[in-house]
């Protein structure tokens, strides 16, 4: 009853956010145009604020560990890396660069196909250091980011410049063509989740507790690791890579929440990030005149955070 | 690797970079070259080629010393959060003073790299526990901190554009006159030879040094300054080259083993190759365009360190 409260008042304080958002500065004259910009726009930070928890909640349960999340991972830089070799190898003039949903589609079938392999490669085997993991996460990020920024100067650059303003976003620059199909691939995931709930309480008991319990261990995490990629690619596609949003949101959740229970613990990290995404682009657009964008703040809070988080693990 | 074959293929490597360019200037045409193409070797393909093989050779040392004094594999400027405090430095100059000499310039940015690497010294003095990655792991994130506060900054003084041309490194800009900070390293170098064997008693702990009888924090601060002010002066003159710092000392110790004083040369020299050929790499592959060398080296270098985390997590 208590957890449920709690998210009850999450859900209320985003709505609050929401109206603010989608209100201030109305007019009669006005409200017709500046609808049709801010609604699109609202429901993409939230898509992507709610994905970005739920991939790393669900993350986080099936590796077991509180510091890993897709994007620490280099799962972000895998998609842009999709979509820039899709450019590549198809030319971008081809229909799979220039129309944004087909390329979102193919990106995210490449992206759910190579996260399997990599995660096998990488979690294969008894117990890999976790700290071995991090830092290959971060490198093969910035292999996959130099790897994409290097194809994109080889392709024609002229040419380029207009795949990557239609294809690499970013928070001012929303990608509002997928909308729709991200929309769809994200209810459609959580509907897909929701039956495994239960098995993530189990799952985070550790891999041994999860089988001796009788949860079909490789058939959960497989199952998981395919909604991680397709959320994924669905964050990333809307606004590009933020790399410490899922970090920072799912550990105030976990303390919020104080439960195991992914019942409330998913609810609830998906409203405290769409609230911080909202809450953050609201002030960054109307109070700091567009100055900062948040994904910088996020980027140093979470930062610094990580920072702490590693020193606390290693001396415990 | 002898250092006898590096330096061969050093200067293999430096004469067909004097003779790759979009102005077209054969080989055989050497004995008679018009105005023109001598302007162009002296005035661009000679300064780009020098700063080439000092950056390589400077980076390459000082990820050298770093590792040394670190006693990590994996520590160099680029995961030290160095280079990008350097870069911090130099918005805070362009922000602050912004008529002021290139040299007030460098300077700032070297005080605020060394900054940034003290605090993360000192944060590896707070490490209990050194497991080799959390190191690394550490600067990386160092790094990254001080990266979004310079974002943070070019945002609210309009300066974006001018950062990102720090943000990777680019050699097309060099011409005369705009390089010759870099021969500061060069006295820095032999310097570094100078203390090399100083540096590796210091590797091996404060108390153990000071047992032997070094004056330990003068060598380290010694050795981090070294480090800054040549991250700083590269950073200033081609931007930012990733990685450089942190896979050529690793290639030369697995042939050469662990000797700081013997490997300090070979790392030079193949240092200066391994940039010299990526910047060769850059400029054909898109010819007549080409790519930015902080790319090539990037793609290049993380699949390099990546297999040597895979290698040595086995």
């Amino acid at each position: 009853m208590e957890q449920k409260k709690k998210i009850y008042l999450l859900a209320i304080v985003l709505m609050v956010f929401v109206i603010l958002f989608i209100g201030i500065g109305l007019n009669s004259k006005n409200w017709e145009y500046a609808l049709s910009r801010r609604i699109p726009k609202i429901i993409g930070i939230i898509l992507t604020g709610s994905s970005i928890a739920f991939s790393s909640i669900v993350f986080q349960t099936i590796t077991n560990n509180r510091i890993l999340t897709p994007s620490v991972l280099g799962l972000d830089s895998l998609y842009i890396f999709m979509q820039t070799f899709i450019v590549f190898v198809f030319g971008s003039n081809a229909i799979f660069s220039t129309n944004p949903r087909l390329n979102f589609i193919l990106a995210a079938g490449f992206m759910v196909l190579f996260s399997i392999i990599l995660f096998r490669l990488l979690f294969k085997g008894e117990n890999k250091n976790i700290f071995f993991l991090i830092l290959f996460g971060m490198i093969i990020g910035t292999f996959f980011q130099s790897l994409s920024s290097f194809m994109q100067f080889i392709i024609d650059p002229n040419e380029f410049l207009v795949v990557q303003n239609r294809m690499f976003a970013s928070f001012n620059n929303m990608n509002t063509s997928i909308l729709y199909i991200a929309l769809i691939g994200k209810l459609l995931t959580l509907i897909y989740t929701y039956r495994f709930l239960p098995n993530l309480d189990v799952l985070s008991l550790g891999r041994d507790s999860a089988i001796n319990l009788g949860v079909d261990y490789d058939y959960v995490v497989r199952n998981m690791l395919i909604v991680v990629a397709i959320l994924v690619s669905i964050s990333t596609a809307l606004v590009g890579p933020i790399t410490f949003l899922g970090l920072l949101v799912v550990n105030i959740a976990r303390g919020l929440i104080k439960s195991y229970k992914h019942k409330y613990l998913v609810p609830a990290s998906m409203l405290i990030s769409s609230i911080t995404l909202v809450g953050g682009q609201f002030i960054a657009e109307r109070v700091m005149n567009f100055k900062t964008p948040i994904s910088v703040v996020i980027n140093f809070v979470g930062g610094i955070y990580f920072i702490y988080l590693l020193l606390r693990e290693v001396e415990m | 690797m002898k250092a006898k074959y590096l330096v061969v293929i050093l200067i293999i490597l430096s004469i067909a970079s004097i003779f790759v360019g979009v102005k077209d200037i054969s080989f055989s045409d050497i004995y008679h070259l018009n105005y023109e193409e001598i302007e162009i070797i002296f005035l661009s393909r000679i300064p780009r080629l020098i700063s080439i093989v000092v950056a390589g050779a400077g980076m390459s040392v000082s990820g050298l010393i770093m590792q040394q004094l670190t006693q990590n594999r994996f520590a160099s400027p680029t995961t030290a959060g160095t280079i990008d405090s350097a870069r911090f430095g130099i918005l805070v100059s362009v922000i602050l003073f912004p008529t002021e000499s290139t040299i007030t310039k460098m300077l700032i940015s070297f005080i605020f790299a060394l900054g940034g690497t003290f605090i993360f010294m000192e944060v590896l003095k707070r490490v209990k526990f050194k497991n080799a990655v959390i190191i690394p792991l550490v600067g990386i994130m160092l790094g990254n901190v001080i990266d979004s506060i310079t974002t943070f900054l070019a945002y609210r003084y309009d300066l974006m554009q001018n950062i990102s041309s720090w943000l990777q490194g680019n050699f097309s800009m060099i011409m005369k006159g705009r390089y010759e900070l870099l021969y500061i390293s060069l006295p820095l170098l032999i310097i570094a030879f100078l203390y090399s064997n100083k540096f590796t008693i210091a590797g091996m702990g404060e108390d153990f040094s000071i047992n032997l009888g070094l004056n330990y924090e003068f060598v380290v601060n010694l050795g981090v300054s070294i480090v800054a002010l040549i991250s700083s002066i590269v950073v200033i003159t081609a931007g930012r080259i990733p990685f450089l710092g942190l896979i050529v000392p690793n290639i030369v110790s697995m042939y050469l083993g662990d000797n700081l004083r013997k490997n300090l040369w070979p790392t030079a020299f193949f240092g200066a190759i391994f940039l010299l050929a990526c910047d060769i790499l850059s400029r054909l592959i898109i010819y007549p365009y080409e790519i930015s060398i902080g790319l090539t080296v990037g793609v290049i270098g993380s699949f390099i360190f990546l297999y040597l985390l895979i290698r040595r997590h086995k």
